[in-house]
């Protein structure tokens, strides 16, 4: 980044060409160049060191040894001479290799678990947190001073119970289990009030988690474990769901029902097949794909959604197409009264913000107090019939998306000569023949990437969707399956995040297919254009 | 013109029919297919900035052309909203982004027009090819993955603006760095090779000759990723949950989702205010738009 004097670039050594005067020379390796690279170095190192210092409190050694990694990397690449190309991609690398494509593994291996709410952790985890979970208040039971704390953000942050036994000892309780507390500030009524590296909850924050609380229990050893009666105290008790190694199997000592582990689901059934809440993550190889492939009811919605998302791309992309490259043909004089005033409205869709946009059109179509309704007089339900809703997302989009085309389309235009299409009139063609014949087929030279590029765009705009029909109109199954506006994208957002259960393994599921479907296509529509011979070039 | 003009300068003037024939047959028509596009263009902006005005503020109330004018809604925006919080949030998520991104962008451009290297041709397939894979299609990825890097780093979890912006600065390297590299290949070579025989070195180069010759595809590119972060919304609402923390664009969104009629004439305030940094842009940069968007594209 910072000026580099030795770089390999075939710099002459000082007066050695004897080819000018060294007085001459324009260009100095700068000192100024130099003391930004040292700086930028050093706030890098701080940034590293910053960084590890969480990392070591948690225990993370890996992430530690990635971080020296990455700073080593660094300093390599540009302390030393032979690596002029690296110094101006490592920048952008770097955060392409953490923010894009490692989610993107991340995504594919974790669309090869069930991984939902309810299986997020370990096996062991997940019966720590049954068995305390279960614990029930005895007479003999030991009472806590409870004070609600956590170790990051108040509103999001892992749960933790500082606790004070009847002794006066001082505890910090998670969810893996209950540490000595040391150095924590105490109040005369033996609640703890502080203690480093915790932030207490305000009574008005523990009220708003205090669904979090009631399911929040620290386990203890021997199956017992800690929870909460109230917002400031705690009691252990004894589980009354017992884990056993040798069966592999959870019992409920009070109805003396027994779960068995079931490795391959990854969660405890019994004979009935219920299942107890909390389970984990295990690998189910490919059955995520299969669901959506194979399981009719989830396969209608795929291919269903599918259909739509590819009639939806296309017909965006075509008629974007059409209408901006009419609006450039009319345009494409050399001289017209009123031409920039055309050019200024008709760019002016694409000027605006396009989020506010969506909305806009969204309640223009509102069945109750929308524009087209009363302008028209009308009592549509525009976004409640299937076939209304699709044209209304089909037309919003094409009023947003064909400025950009006249744009492209007028480029272009320039760039064919006007010679061309004359002389074709010359030879005797007409004013249709010799756009199809002459002028069409130079353009499409110049916009048959753009046109690919808006299918993909389109393909996976989720704001065109979402922000119009969230999806819907959905069908007699409400809002789990897909509905009659949903693109694969919108599909996958609302299994992932909105849905009671968060399926998160299935939606990466979709995910990785939604990237095998657009490759397939992008590389079928690439392989016929020249983009790729640039590479070469 | 190459071609000869052949008409013969009329000795007697035309008729009146004739010359408005004519006037229709060549610019005529033209302003008859324009009116209706422009209407079309027009209509929901127009409709926009009444409602804005609207002093009646609800969505039934709303006309087409303005009926009033009106501060009251801009009040209520400002008054019961943390609006300027939201602004605040949308400009620094897109202004940072856009200026890191053209940064990072151009310094591998240069690398991938200027300097041949190992790799080189498996880096440029590859940006195409991670392309396919739009970022969000990993939300849930990235949403596992800030769960935890939040738990240890504060800074960059949830409602934070660093955490979101690593994320988007995940997408800095892309197609706008093709559209770039196109770019730079336009730049004679002779230019950067007459600079380093005068000494300069390569950083040099880069900033002195380069960055100020391909200025348009720098502001194109700007431009595209400031327009297209300011209305981003999936990465947005997964990540920003707390009010105070939110974006203008996600603000708006549930301004209108909870009480769609009577919210309408702030949300026509806000929807006016969201775009007038994206006119701004598109105001500035006007005469580089149709350069920039179609050098890349032209030249194949």
């Amino acid at each position: 980044m910072a000026t580099d004097r030795s770089g390999g670039t075939g710099t002459p050594a000082s007066g050695a060409t004897g080819r000018r005067h060294p007085a001459e020379r324009r260009f100095q390796g700068s000192l100024g160049g130099r003391i930004v690279k040292i700086l930028l170095l050093g706030l890098f190192t701080a940034l590293g060191v910053w960084a590890v210092l969480p990392l070591y409190l948690a225990g993370v050694w890996w992430g530690i040894g990635l971080v020296v990694a990455v700073v080593a990397l660094v300093y390599y690449v540009y302390l030393s001479g032979r690596t002029v190309p690296a110094k101006y991609l490592v920048p952008g690398v770097l955060f392409l290799m953490a923010f894009q494509i490692f989610p993107v593994l991340y995504t594919m291996s974790t669309s090869l678990t069930n991984m939902s709410d309810g299986h997020r952790g370990s096996k062991e985890q997940a019966i720590a947190s049954i068995e305390a979970f279960s614990v029930v208040r005895e007479d003999d039971s030991r009472e806590f001073a409870l004070t609600v704390a956590t170790t990051g953000d108040p509103d999001t942050g892992d749960l933790v119970f500082l606790l004070t036994s009847p002794e006066g000892d001082t505890y910090a309780g998670t969810e893996e289990g209950l540490n000595e507390l040391i150095g924590a500030q105490v109040d005369p009524s033996g609640r703890v009030t502080g203690a480093l590296g915790y932030t207490i909850l305000t009574p008005a924050q523990v009220n708003e988690r205090s669904g979090e609380l009631q399911e929040f229990a620290v386990p203890t050893d021997d199956g017992s474990g800690i929870r909460s009666s109230g917002l400031s105290t705690a009691f252990e008790g004894t589980a009354v769901r017992v884990y056993d190694q040798a069966c592999d199997c959870i019992e409920d000592t009070e109805t003396g029902t027994v779960y068995h582990a079931d490795d391959e689901r990854g969660a405890f059934y019994d004979e009935d097949g219920r299942r107890l809440a909390q389970g984990w993550q295990v690998g189910v190889g490919l059955d995520n794909f299969s669901r959506f492939l194979l399981d009719p009811s989830f396969a209608s919605s795929f291919f269903g959604t599918l259909v739509w998302n590819i009639v939806f791309a296309a017909s965006v992309t075509f008629l974007v197409f059409v209408v901006g490259l009419a609006v450039a043909l009319t345009l494409h004089v050399p001289k017209m009264r009123g031409k920039t005033f055309y050019r200024v409205l008709v760019i002016l869709p694409y000027a605006m913000s396009s989020l506010a946009m969506y909305l806009l059109w969204r309640d223009m179509f509102n069945v109750d107090f929308g524009l087209f309704n009363r302008m028209l007089g009308l009592q549509v339900d525009w976004l409640g019939n299937v076939w209304a809703a699709r044209a209304a997302v089909i037309l919003t989009n094409v009023w947003l998306g064909y400025p950009y085309m006249f744009l492209v389309a007028t480029g272009a235009l320039q760039a064919v000569p006007r010679e061309l299409g004359q002389a074709a009139r010359l030879d005797g063609a007409g004013p249709w023949q010799a756009f199809r014949h002459v002028t069409l087929p130079l353009l499409m030279v110049a916009m048959t990437p753009i046109l690919i590029a808006t299918f993909a765009f389109n393909f996976n705009n989720f704001n065109a969707v979402w922000l119009v029909t969230r999806g819907g109109p959905y069908g007699s199954e409400g809002t789990a399956a897909s509905g009659a506006t949903d693109l694969l994208i919108t599909y996958t957002y609302r299994l992932a995040f909105s849905e009671a259960t968060a399926q998160y393994g299935y939606a990466a599921a979709l995910s990785v297919m939604i990237f095998l479907i657009v490759s397939v296509m992008s590389v079928t529509g690439l392989s016929r254009t020249k983009a790729l011979q640039e590479v070469d070039r | 013109m190459s071609v000869p003009d052949t008409t013969v300068r009329p000795v007697h003037r035309r008729s009146t029919t004739d010359r408005f024939l004519l006037w229709a047959g060549r610019l005529g028509w033209r302003h008859a297919v324009m009116w209706p596009v422009v209407i079309f263009a027009v209509f929901p902006v127009l409709f926009v900035v009444s409602a804005a005005l609207n002093p009646i503020g609800t969505l039934s109330g709303s006309r087409l052309w303005p009926t009033g004018a009106s501060m009251a809604n801009a009040q209520d925006l400002f008054q019961n909203t943390p609006f300027a919080t939201w602004y605040v949030n949308s400009l620094f998520f897109a202004i940072g982004n856009a200026a890191i991104t053209v940064l990072l962008s151009a310094l591998a451009a240069y690398a991938f027009s200027r300097m041949r290297f190992k790799g080189r041709r498996v880096g440029l397939i590859g940006l195409l090819v991670i392309q396919m894979f739009p970022q969000f299609l990993a939300i849930v990825a990235i949403y596992l993955m800030f769960s935890d890097l939040g738990e240890l780093y504060p800074v960059i979890g949830f409602d934070t603006r660093w955490g979101l912006l690593l994320v988007y600065l995940g997408g800095a390297l892309s197609i706008n760095t093709w559209l770039m590299k196109g770019f730079f290949d336009t730049v004679p070579r002779e230019l950067d090779e007459s600079a380093q025989m005068d000494g300069a070195t390569h950083a040099q180069v880069f900033f002195r000759i380069m960055l100020p010759l391909v200025t348009p595809v720098l502001a194109i590119v700007g431009l595209l990723v400031f327009v297209s972060t300011i209305n981003e919304f999936l990465l947005a609402s997964v990540f920003l949950r707390d009010t105070g923390a939110q974006t203008l664009g996600l603000g708006l969104y549930q301004l209108v989702d909870s009480q769609r009629n009577a919210n309408f004439g702030m949300f026509a305030v806000g929807a006016v205010m969201l775009s007038l940094p994206t006119l701004a842009v598109f105001w500035f940069l006007q005469r580089y738009i149709s350069e920039g968007l179609t050098t890349g594209a032209v030249k194949g």
